[in-house]
């Protein structure tokens, strides 16, 4: 049963680190902010609700909520946090989990367009254009890092990755956790590729997408993005923090702790940072992807 | 054999009836159909039959021609390709008789039931000749009758250039081809493919043989810049034909390929680097004309160009694993290609169906006036998209499974060590991100566009769905899709068999590792499959929950809240074109979409357009100015040409005394 905690820790707090990146952000600007389990009780509240749809929509509009959480909570199942292994690991499975992703985003991009709203399309224009993008970069550094540990599963990458790579490979290494959190920026909405805040839907992206959901939908799709996060989250953390064997139960509390660092190492980044232009949005995508390849190349030809 | 003579027999002459009804359109279609239908079984069975046992038949008869022999063989490899061949003409006929049957058009269908059965023949016959003759002369069938098919409406002036760009690139190929077979043929002494594996050759002058077959066969499968012909004839022809040659067709150009590299021993490591490169290009290029094309059936089509770059990556890790002795390289790369191709072949078929009932039920290919469909056409709706998610690659559906494999390879390239090995799975692994990527955007366009929203004109508003014989032929392949998918570890075996002989490494060690990669592929596609029964097992969960806390509350419909505007209009709606606007924009080095605009001006503008299409940028910079110059050189020797009987003969003559001159010497 070990192995269904990092599962488990994800499903109950992936939307405590949305609290956190929350209370951050609102330290920094000097507001009190939020209580950290405002995502919670939003879920309460929205699971709680009827629905109202648009008359232009069909079915695809109310699977779309459904496939998007689904994807996420299978790729989820592939994640560990630090050494814990997940619960299903075999080679190969961080394609499954990247194409489970990508097709959570196909079925979020097609209900947006379902609305027949020109906003929606808009953000479903510039989610499908940024995610095509992300890809390669985030697969290239997995790669490097299977290169590199000689693992070819997300479970047997984390657990073999040690501080003895850290020290032999760390420049491929810091390439890596550079590309892998500019993936998780991009794929999480995050400042500076989207802003979550916004109030403008001309500017939205992922935000602008999901407009007309409410109800048990919503809550579907809020809960599915908080997944998604705490999926990229325990990525980084997990290659940042290589720790020795040691008990279950610290693995988890570490495991937990980076987790939430992450997410207030996020919510500083959204505090001092301003959004990038939409145009140049590409380059920050193009950047990781050659971030990843220097990584592999180090990696490969390390004399 | 019985099976294979009795199926080439009911294509061939079953196909003559149909033509001898002619304008009695009803039996002619019945004709042609059962025609279809019978030869698809006995053609089926032999396939399956070769695949299950692994058996080799072998027919010979000596033909009174000048050269060659009838000499057909079922290897695995011919009943692989046979397999999808036939599946896809039945489907196509089955739904071929809906679509002629329904369509108002006043061509005589007799005689298009005749080539499409001669189409799906040469096609059989194309795999299965095993003599050099004997496949050139299929090879010539297949191309005229998908010519004939192309031309079918031959009242618009662009079905009829579509049909002549055809032709012409199909026989530029040809000739490539036959010059292959000669060269081949004379150092041989033999036309006979089976001489030709029996003692495969090696040394510096492959090389040039290698492109020629290349080429040749390249024509055919829509590599870039060979694909020519595919953005123009896919549209043009009748959508079931364009299924047909799109899902099956442009495959006896990879069948040829890896036919050919059978005649041939130590194949150099650059033919592998040319097979990547080929098939970056084509799935890279390939994917970006399609997303910026309006015309679905021409986006589908640049969308075969992709796939078939795909097939062609697959194809070049399988060479490089071999020339560099890395059986897993090997292994997954020609797994990959021959599963893609069947996929390929699965869900395209499914996508050009669709698009023909949209274009049946709407009249209009333009996507920038279609939407709303799939509340008007459910069952065409719900095949399209199950289309359009297996050609994404996506779990859990078929498309996945192959760019799964493709990966595998690349990880295993990546993880040899092997500087080359390295380099070529870290250009696979980005490349192939990146085509899935935009494939995602691409289809997310067709599908979105075209089938969600509300109607953009009239037409679409007044859609209606397809006919019964249409949605079965659609239903089959939708379940095909998904069927491959769950199936895929059991149909491992058969997979196996085509796969084995393409990976001819050293035996011993080699033989070995290439079994143990095998095995290795078959446990990764049984955990792939299990992973898409658990996403199938959490989205019914999840819908279930749902439904269950929707039940006993409040569900109402108004309008979309458009941020507050009450009174949208569909014309409002995101168009095709601004919904690809970022990445067209983007990869303008490559694609030079051409904007033509007149904006809006003054206080109250009376009068504005924009529009944006991307044309070929190979036909327009490359093949136009190339045949317009042939064109000009050859008026040169117009003055040969005077329309005088008597100054042929006199041409005839001389040209007769020339040769015994030759021939005496």
């Amino acid at each position: 049963m070990t192995s269904f905690v990092p599962l488990v820790l994800g499903l109950t707090l992936a939307p405590l680190l949305m609290g956190v990146i929350n209370r951050t952000k609102a330290f920094f600007a000097g507001r009190q902010g939020q209580p950290l389990l405002q995502l919670y009780y939003d879920l309460w509240k929205l699971l709680r609700k009827g629905a109202v749809y648009s008359q232009t929509t069909t079915w695809i509009f109310r699977a779309g909520p459904i496939v998007g959480l689904a994807c996420a909570v299978a790729a989820l199942a592939l994640m560990p946090l630090l050494r814990t292994p997940a619960p299903v690991s075999f080679a190969g499975d961080f394609i499954l989990a990247v194409y489970l992703l990508g097709l959570g985003r196909f079925f979020t991009v097609l209900a947006a367009l379902d609305t027949g709203s020109s906003f929606e399309g808009m953000g479903a224009s510039r989610e499908a254009h940024f995610a095509a993008l992300a890809e390669p970069a985030l697969l290239l550094a997995l790669v490097t890092l299977v290169l590199m540990v000689g693992e070819k599963s997300l479970s047997g990458l984390m657990g073999n990755l040690d501080a003895l790579h850290w020290l032999n490979s760390g420049p491929a290494l810091v390439l890596i956790l550079a590309a892998l959190f500019m993936v998780l920026l991009a794929e999480n909405a995050r400042i500076p590729v989207d802003d979550p805040n916004t109030h403008l839907e001309l500017t939205m992206i992922h935000e602008v997408m999901v407009l007309d959901h409410g109800g048990p939908d919503f809550a579907l799709i809020q809960y599915g993005a908080a997944l998604k996060l705490w999926f990229f989250a325990s990525l980084v953390v997990s290659v940042a923090l290589p720790l020795p064997e040691m008990p279950l139960a610290l693995l988890a509390v570490a495991g937990v702790a980076g987790v939430m660092l992450v997410g207030v190492g996020v919510g500083i980044l959204e505090s001092t940072m301003a959004r990038l232009r939409l145009l140049t949005v590409p380059y920050f995508l193009l950047g990781a992807t050659v971030l990843a390849a220097v990584a592999l190349l180090l990696t490969a030809f390390r004399a | 054999m019985k099976f294979i003579g009795f199926a080439l027999g009911f294509w061939f002459l079953g196909g003559l009836f149909p033509l001898l009804l002619g304008r009695r359109h009803s039996a002619a279609a019945a004709c042609g159909v059962v025609a279809h239908l019978a030869a698809s079984a006995f053609a089926l069975a032999a396939a399956i039959t070769t695949l299950a046992s692994g058996k080799i038949l072998g027919w010979r008869w000596d033909w009174p021609a000048a050269a060659g022999q009838f000499h057909i063989v079922l290897d695995p490899l011919a009943a692989w390709f046979l397999f999808i061949i036939a599946l896809l003409s039945a489907v196509t006929a089955i739904y071929g008789w809906g679509y002629w049957k329904s369509s108002s058009s006043g061509h005589p269908h007799g005689a298009a039931w005749c080539f499409s059965n001669l189409l799906a023949g040469g096609m059989a016959l194309v795999v299965l000749a095993g003599d050099a003759v004997l496949f050139l002369a299929a090879w010539e069938i297949m191309t005229l009758a998908s010519f004939f098919l192309v031309t079918h409406e031959d009242d618009l002036p662009q079905n009829r250039r579509a049909g002549w760009i055809y032709l012409v690139a199909s026989h530029v190929g040809a000739a490539f081809l036959i010059l292959f077979f000669l060269w081949r043929g004379s150092h041989a002494g033999s036309l006979d493919f089976t001489v030709w594996a029996a003692q495969p050759l090696s040394g510096q002058t492959m090389g040039g043989w290698f492109l020629l077959a290349l080429i040749g066969f390249g024509f055919k499968a829509g590599f870039i810049p060979l694909h020519v012909w595919l953005p123009e004839a896919h549209p043009a022809a009748p959508s079931h034909i364009s299924a047909l040659m799109s899902g099956v067709m442009v495959k006896t150009g990879i069948y040829g390929l890896m036919r050919c590299l059978g005649f041939f021993n130590d194949w150099p490591e650059w033919w592998g680097w040319v097979f990547l490169g080929v098939g970056l290009a084509s799935g890279i290029l390939g994917v970006l004309l399609a997303l910026a094309q309006k015309d679905l059936k021409r986006l589908l089509a640049y969308s075969t160009v992709e796939n078939i770059g795909i097939v062609a990556l697959g194809m070049g890790i399988g060479v490089l694993g071999i020339s560099l002795n890395l059986p897993a390289l090997a292994v997954a790369g020609w797994a990959a290609a021959l599963l893609h191709v069947l996929n390929h072949a699965f869900f395209k078929g499914l996508l050009f169906l669709g698009a023909g009932s949209v274009l049946h039920a709407t009249h209009t290919r333009n996507l920038e006036q279609l939407g709303g469909l799939l509340k008007r056409m459910p069952w065409t709706g719900a095949c399209f998209l199950t289309g359009a998610v297996a050609i994404c690659g996506v779990p859990p559906l078929n498309g996945f499974l192959s760019e799964v494999l493709l990966y595998s390879g690349a990880i295993s390239g990546v993880g040899s060590g092997q500087g080359r090995a390295v380099l070529a799975g870290t250009l696979l692994m980005a490349g192939l991100a990146l085509i899935g990527g935009l494939a995602v955007a691409c289809f997310a366009k067709a599908f979105g566009i075209a089938f969600l929203g509300e109607p953009r004109r009239e037409p679409a508003a007044h859609a209606h769905e397809a006919g019964a014989a249409m949605k079965t032929a659609m239903g089959i392949l939708a379940v095909g899709c998904a069927g491959i998918a769950l199936l895929a570890p059991r149909l491992w075996q058969g997979l196996q068999r085509v796969a084995m002989p393409l990976c001819p490494l050293p035996a011993g060690a080699g033989a070995g590792a290439t079994l143990e990669a095998m095995a290795n592929l078959q446990t990764l596609l049984f955990y792939m499959v299990s992973g898409a029964a658990v996403l199938i097992a959490l989205v019914l969960g999840i819908g279930g929950l749902r439904h269950a806390l929707l039940r006993r509350r409040s569900v109402s419909t108004v309008v979309t809240w458009d941020c507050g505007y009450a009174r949208p209009t569909a014309r409002m709606q995101y168009s095709a074109s601004s919904f690809v606007e970022p990445i067209t924009t983007q990869f303008h080095l490559l694609l030079r979409t051409q904007r033509h605009e007149e904006p809006p001006k003054g206080y109250f503008p009376s009068q504005a357009f924009f529009v944006a299409e991307t044309p070929d940028t190979s036909q327009q910079k490359f093949y136009q100015p190339l045949f317009v110059r042939l064109r000009e050189a050859l008026g040169r020797f117009r003055w040969l040409q005077h329309g005088n009987v008597h100054l042929y003969v006199l041409y005839l003559a001389l040209t007769l005394l020339a040769l015994l001159l030759f021939s005496l010497r």
